[in-house]
């Protein structure tokens, strides 16, 4: 098939999703159920995102959710900057910092 | 996040820039992303022209990376539209989240803010969508966020479809996206519903990495909502902001 014809496939099936609740379907007529859960959409799908490009090595590598692992200590150390300050510049500070000082270390 | 005064109500620029400012600490992880995309497209075989205009047609940073691999694998097209459409799904609870907030707008604006609406574009505008000043000009926040993602991801795309992957591994810069997001989650977890599906989709997606089409984030983040919602309905009900937004 030509490739082009492919890719823009692909950008069709992904702006309809993009699209789904803005466009084509009201999200009251959503189930009351489903409405309140999205309320959770940042912790659950953000999370998934972090949880795995922290324990695995260099974000892609072995599976290592231990101290050996720069990532962890790092991303902890984050968490807690997180909670404290609310800001995301003293996030990505403290937790790069921690990163590039625990690998050049080991 | 923007911190506003209350007395002095936000105007369209003032909205735009402050979420270009949110994209900001976005873009320090996208950035080597583009660049790696760029350089995989085409060594991957696929023209210049063909990579870049991926980046603009499909805008979804993990579904390029796999659709360009399938193409040089040859893999029969309708399986690589369709693994887009997996790979892309979770942008669903997106649209979702924030549908309550763009209803009122022109039918113009919902489509323009659909094609831009990704993992980083979302981020910063929830945050600042439930923020409780009532703006009305908040959907500029979220314009200005994902156009500073867009073009950062062009750009990004042609530096390294032209010259190469740019910035070293050793800088671990990818590490900038998780920590961003982490900065955004943390403060979004206001209850046990919201703590039990942050538990619930880390601990899925750490083991769940390897799974394909993008099962790897959805999975775990649709049990992390069930969890959640499973608390929920056993916890006394009380004014949820969803309600407040609903009522006003």
């Amino acid at each position: 098939m030509n490739l082009w014809l492919v890719m823009v496939g692909m950008g069709v099936v992904t702006y309809g999703i993009r699209l789904s609740f803005f466009v084509f379907v009201h999200h009251s007529s959503l189930p009351a159920l489903a409405r309140d859960a999205l309320r959770y959409v940042t912790p659950a799908v953000l999370t998934a995102i972090i949880v795995p490009a922290v324990l695995y090595v260099d974000g892609a590598g072995e599976f290592d959710p231990w101290v050996t692992n720069a990532r962890v200590p790092a991303a902890l150390l984050a968490v807690a900057v997180a909670a404290l300050t609310k800001n995301v510049w003293a996030t990505i500070a403290v937790g790069m910092c921690a990163l590039w000082l625990l690998e050049w270390l080991n | 996040m923007p911190l506003r005064l209350a007395d002095m109500p936000p105007t369209r620029s003032s909205e735009f820039s402050a979420g270009i400012r949110a994209q900001l600490p976005l873009l320090l992880g996208v950035t080597p992303f583009g660049l790696a995309y760029g350089a995989y497209a085409v060594e991957s075989g696929l023209s210049p022209g063909f990579s870049q205009a991926m980046s603009v047609v499909v805008f979804g940073g993990a579904s390029q990376f796999v659709g360009a691999r399938q193409m040089a694998s040859e893999v029969p097209g309708i399986i690589i539209v369709l693994t887009a459409l997996l790979v892309n799904s979770r942008h669903m609870l997106y649209s979702a989240s924030l549908a309550p907030y763009v209803d009122g707008l022109q039918a113009r604006w919902r489509w323009l803010l659909a094609y831009l609406l990704t993992d980083e574009a979302y981020a910063p505008a929830i945050v600042r969508y439930q923020q409780p000043d009532v703006s009305v000009n908040k959907h500029w926040f979220l314009l200005g966020s994902a156009v500073a993602l867009w073009v950062d991801w062009q750009v990004t795309t042609a530096i390294g479809v032209f010259a190469g992957a740019a910035v070293p591994a050793s800088w671990a810069l990818d590490f900038a996206l998780p920590l961003t997001f982490i900065a955004i989650v943390v403060p979004s977890i206001k209850d046990r519903p919201g703590l039990a599906a942050a538990i619930v989709a880390g601990t899925v997606a750490a083991f769940g990495f390897r799974w394909p089409y993008g099962l790897n984030v959805l999975v775990p983040a649709l049990l992390g909502l069930a969890v959640a919602m499973a608390i929920a309905v056993r916890m006394p009900r009380a004014v949820s902001a969803a309600d407040a937004t609903e009522a006003a």
